[in-house]
């Protein structure tokens, strides 16, 4: 039950293609992420699973039922696909209070009264809102309306989720909150949730798997931990990580890159290679000394942003700029000295044509 | 053969348009877009109501009718012909029945939108940019002429100014000073012009004075910093703001002035002064229909020419009206000395165009013997009266005249009828466009929604009476039912409404509505739960103002009445032809008191609902 299929999706307004020819597979229970900037067609394709807009070809099954086919002619209406969708704006109806807003679909489903009485409790009762049935939205905060939104949909116990950048109303602290509130619905519900964002943090933190789409397309997939540590390519490579990755484009001499002012060493199974190549390496990957080391490279310090648990460094060696991201919170003056390293393991190596992973490194 | 079909098919990509399946997932897809199918049956239902009409009489006009045999004994009903627009164009009686009205009609048009406009536009001025005093209470009153039918102010001018050129009484000014006003005052083209004027000026202060208040200080302050003198900042910076909404509210007061009729039949009529509309009245009259349509057509030609004439002049220049939004700051300029006089000159105003109309409404009503205004003479016989033969033909007073209490009915109902089904049309055609936006059917059923409003009333009202005179189909002759009432006011109002309705559903987030389909409630029950409820306040003024147009409403019905389906501007019209002043006055004052009432209403309504100036959009 559950269980999410699309097959050959294309989806264009005018002339613009926003979805390009999408295969996608959603397994019973999952958490799937669709991650990516705005634009690039994540929220298309899920208002496409919703029903709300309609492919130009291929087709959707939900549980084993086709719910769109273009080519057998199939389009069943959203009301009939029994899903529930979070919107980025809640959709609250704002003539209507907590309770009516969150029994109007049970009465119309001809659920008899203390049923529907039962299920109203309960719901309030998981998002904590018992008290508040009687409010009207315009008299909640933005983050007991958006669990209003949730309420709703337990009260009609899909087995399908999907949500619309759901946080992306709330303020930076509430969303932490409603974050984890959102993956114990998921966990109670046992639903096959469909999550898209635009937030890599809320990808990461949430899902069992996560998709990253760019200009219609599927960039990767894989698990939070891989798609941090093994980006299938540039794109995907700077998306993730914040601060972003650093990437070095340089020459392949005697088995080391040559960069303009750097030189890092190859592993050995790129030092035979020939022509130029990407480093990419994540801030905190990075070694960093205070003191002088036998084959490290001296850069200077250039802005400290010390963000509590973390540290930002801006560094450079010579022209070319580095992120660091040290632990704990580090002063430094400006234009000190440090001395860095890049331990083999920790580098991911693209070409600079294909813009692809050449090598995963094994993290 | 269902299933060798699919199997035949199944490779193929894209199934060709017109096989079975594609069918079959067009209909699929249609269920599931409610708005493309209330488009489509709307846009059907507006084409046959307003397109076909306006085909039918051009048809009409271009062969011969069976009126036309006593003119033409040869013509064959149906052939084509160029009889009607010879006649109306290139014979002697053009003269009479074409070029004249429309001399008079031009004349009159551009007169009346001179000085409506100058008026207007200084009221304007005075009530945004200055410090003029009773700013409240003037801002409601500037506005009644524009609630009252247009040729109640003229109904008021014949009490004061009536002659003894066509018998009957004489008015006010003979009884106090005993001396018969000239006839170019009492008739014809001059109180024509200043009846028009005294009551289209609201219009344009309506139109100019929104515009005014969204012209922010700062840019003339701008001016005055680079050393422009005051009267040079209004020429280079104030007025190239204004021009679009000046050019529009020319262009819509000439339409309307075309196409009025009340007032150029009650002032115009008696000395044989004919414009386009009291023109086509005639020639329906004496069942020469197709020179009413030729000259329908020709109001509308000229409609749509100066629409296309304006937006051609303004069209370009829109684009740089900003509204600045943030900083936004308005300067009232201190009238100084001239503060007290300028508010005692608008008071007088006030007086002659509000007051005075209605007060000589009130005493014509309660003369006894018309033309005799002595105090003794007053009398309630015709606000009670049971009908006494030797007084007015019998009629009795408005409160035991059946005909006087049927129209009324007729007009409420007429009212509640046209508000309710405006308000339906307005809200589904509001949808369709809203929800269909991108799609090629959402503009044309804005475009086609929109344009009776470039019909002139009498040449809509025309355009029924060619359509609607014989059956089409299963809809039986409409003519002289109350059926064609409604359905013209309906149609006429429907520019305004259909923008409420959009107004109103832009309103309405998407995500309200999906919010709904996607937790499995449907189309109607969505409509009842969601649309209706969150879209009532502006829906409610929107119909509550149709309701007031169509109880006001002459020039669009006047061709359509009749005895069975009277109303009350019909009948003031027709105790107006029988020099009936008492009944005509009484009947007048009412409607207006009623009108004004339901006004207030709306204004406070709206104003709760946060739609202000819905009665200029």
């Amino acid at each position: 039950m559950g269980q999410i299929l699309l097959n050959g999706i294309v989806k264009s307004y005018g002339k613009e293609v926003v979805v390009k020819n999408l295969d996608l597979k959603v397994e019973t229970g999952e958490f799937l992420t669709i991650l990516g900037p705005s634009g690039c067609g994540k929220t298309t394709t899920l208002r496409m699973v919703a029903g709300l807009e309609e492919p130009d070809q291929g087709m959707i099954k939900l549980d084993d039922k086709v719910v769109f086919s273009r080519n057998d002619g199939v389009v069943v209406p959203p009301e009939a696909r029994h899903l529930g969708l979070i919107f980025q704006s809640y959709a609250l109806w704002p003539h209507m209070t907590v309770a009516k807003n969150i029994t109007l679909a049970l009465k119309e489903q001809k659920i008899s009264k203390s049923e529907i009485a039962d299920r109203l409790k309960n719901a309030l009762e998981m998002v904590q809102l018992t008290g508040y049935a009687e409010r009207y939205p315009s008299e909640l905060s933005g983050g007991q309306q958006q669990r209003v939104a949730v309420a709703r949909l337990i009260a009609l116990r899909p087995k399908i989720l999907l949500m619309d950048e759901p946080l992306s109303n709330l303020d930076a602290k509430l969303r932490t909150e409603m974050r984890a509130s959102l993956k114990r619905l998921h966990r109670d519900l046992t639903a096959t949730t469909v999550y898209v964002t635009h937030d890599q943090i809320e990808a990461l933190t949430l899902s069992d798997r996560v998709i990253i789409m760019n200009e219609g397309r599927i960039m990767q997939e894989g698990s939070p931990y891989d798609i941090y540590h093994h980006p299938a390519n540039i794109f995907v490579a700077e998306f993730i990580g914040d601060p972003g990755i650093n990437l070095f484009e340089g020459k392949i001499d005697n088995g080391k890159i040559k960069c303009s002012d750097i030189e890092i060493p190859l592993p050995e199974n790129f030092a035979k290679n020939k022509g130029r190549l990407i480093v990419g390496v994540r801030p905190e990957k990075i070694e960093v000394s205070e003191t002088k080391k036998n084959g490290w490279q001296e850069v200077v310090t250039g802005i400290i942003q010390p963000t509590g648990a973390n540290t930002i460094i801006e560094v450079k060696a010579g022209e070319t700029p580095i992120t660091l991201l040290q632990n704990g919170f580090i002063t430094l003056p400006e234009n000190s000295k440090l001395w860095i390293n890049f331990e083999h393991d920790t580098l991911s190596f693209f070409d600079p044509e294909t813009q692809e992973n050449l090598r995963n490194n094994v993290g | 053969m269902w299933v060798k079909f699919m199997a035949i098919s199944a490779g193929n990509n894209k199934p060709k348009f017109w096989s079975i399946r594609n069918i079959f997932y067009q209909s699929y897809r249609l269920k599931n877009r409610p708005e493309l199918v209330i488009g489509l049956v709307a846009l059907c239902f507006l084409s046959f109501v307003v397109l076909v009409p306006l085909l039918q009489i051009i048809k009409d006009a271009l062969t011969f009718q069976s009126y036309d045999l006593a003119y033409e004994p040869d013509g064959v009903v149906g052939e084509f012909t160029l009889f009607h627009l010879d006649r109306v164009f290139n014979q002697p009686i053009s003269a009479a029945l074409f070029y004249k009205p429309l001399l008079n009609s031009l004349k009159m048009g551009f007169a009346v939108t001179v000085i409506a406009l100058s008026v207007g536009f200084c009221l304007a001025w005075l009530m945004v940019r200055t410090n003029v005093y009773f700013k409240g209470i003037f801002g409601g009153m500037l506005v009644i002429p524009y609630m009252m039918p247009s040729w109640v102010m003229a109904i008021a001018w014949l009490s004061l100014f009536k002659n003894d050129r066509i018998g009957g009484s004489e008015g006010l000014l003979t009884y106090l000073t005993g001396v018969q006003a000239p006839d170019w005052v009492a008739y014809g083209f001059f109180p024509i012009v200043i009846t028009l004027a005294l009551h289209y000026y609201a219009y344009a202060y309506l139109l100019i004075s929104g515009a005014l208040a969204t012209v922010d200080s700062e840019l003339e302050e701008a001016g005055a910093t680079s050393g422009m003198g005051k009267w040079k900042r209004i020429r280079v910076i104030t007025m190239p703001l204004l021009m679009p909404a000046i050019g529009s509210a020319i262009v819509l007061t000439f339409i309307r002035i075309l196409g009025t009729f009340g007032t150029p039949a009650l002032l115009g009529l008696p000395v044989r002064f004919f414009t386009f509309s009291t023109q086509i009245y005639a020639s329906i009259n004496a069942r020469n229909q197709g020179d009413a349509f030729v000259l329908a057509l020709v109001l509308i030609v000229l409609a749509i020419s100066f629409i296309w004439i304006n937006s051609r002049i303004i069209g370009v220049r829109k684009s740089y009206v900003t509204m600045t939004g943030k900083g936004f700051r308005k300067s009232e300029s201190d009238l100084g000395k001239m503060r007290w006089p300028v508010t005692v000159l608008l008071i007088l105003f006030l007086c002659i165009t509000v007051a005075m109309p209605l007060i000589l409404l009130l005493w014509e009503s309660l003369t006894l013997i018309p033309g005799d205004y002595s105090l003794s003479n007053l009398t309630t016989y015709f606000w009670k009266g049971q009908g006494d033969v030797s007084l007015a033909y019998g009629e009795p007073g408005i409160i035991h005249n059946k005909g006087i209490l049927g129209a009324l009915l007729n007009s409420i109902k007429l009212g509640f009828a046209a508000a309710i089904f405006n308000g339906i049309l307005g809200l589904l055609v509001g949808y369709a466009v809203v929800r269909g936006r991108g799609d090629r059917l959402s503009k044309w059923l804005e475009s086609i929604a929109f344009a009776p409003y470039i019909f002139p009333s009498i040449a809509l009202g025309a355009i029924y009476i060619g359509m609607f005179s014989t059956s089409i189909g299963p809809i039986p002759a409409l003519y002289g039912t109350f059926t064609i009432l409604i359905l013209i006011t309906v149609i006429k109002n429907l520019p305004f409404t259909s923008r409420t309705g959009i107004a109103a559903i832009l309103q309405i987030h998407q995500s309200l509505e999906e919010a709904a389909r996607v937790q499995g409630i449907g189309w109607f029950r969505r409509m009842l739960r969601i649309i209706i409820p969150l879209s009532m306040s502006g829906l409610v003024a929107g119909m509550l103002l149709t309701f007031i147009t169509a109880m006001r409403e002459l020039s669009l019905i006047i061709l359509l009445i009749s005895p069975g389906n009277m109303v009350l501007t019909g009948l003031i019209f027709s105790y107006q032809e029988q020099d009936m002043a008492q009944h005509s006055s009484a009947v007048t004052l009412a409607l207006v008191l009623i009108i004004i009432t339901i006004s207030v209403i709306v204004r406070v309504m709206s104003r709760s609902a946060g739609v202000g100036r819905l009665n200029v959009t």
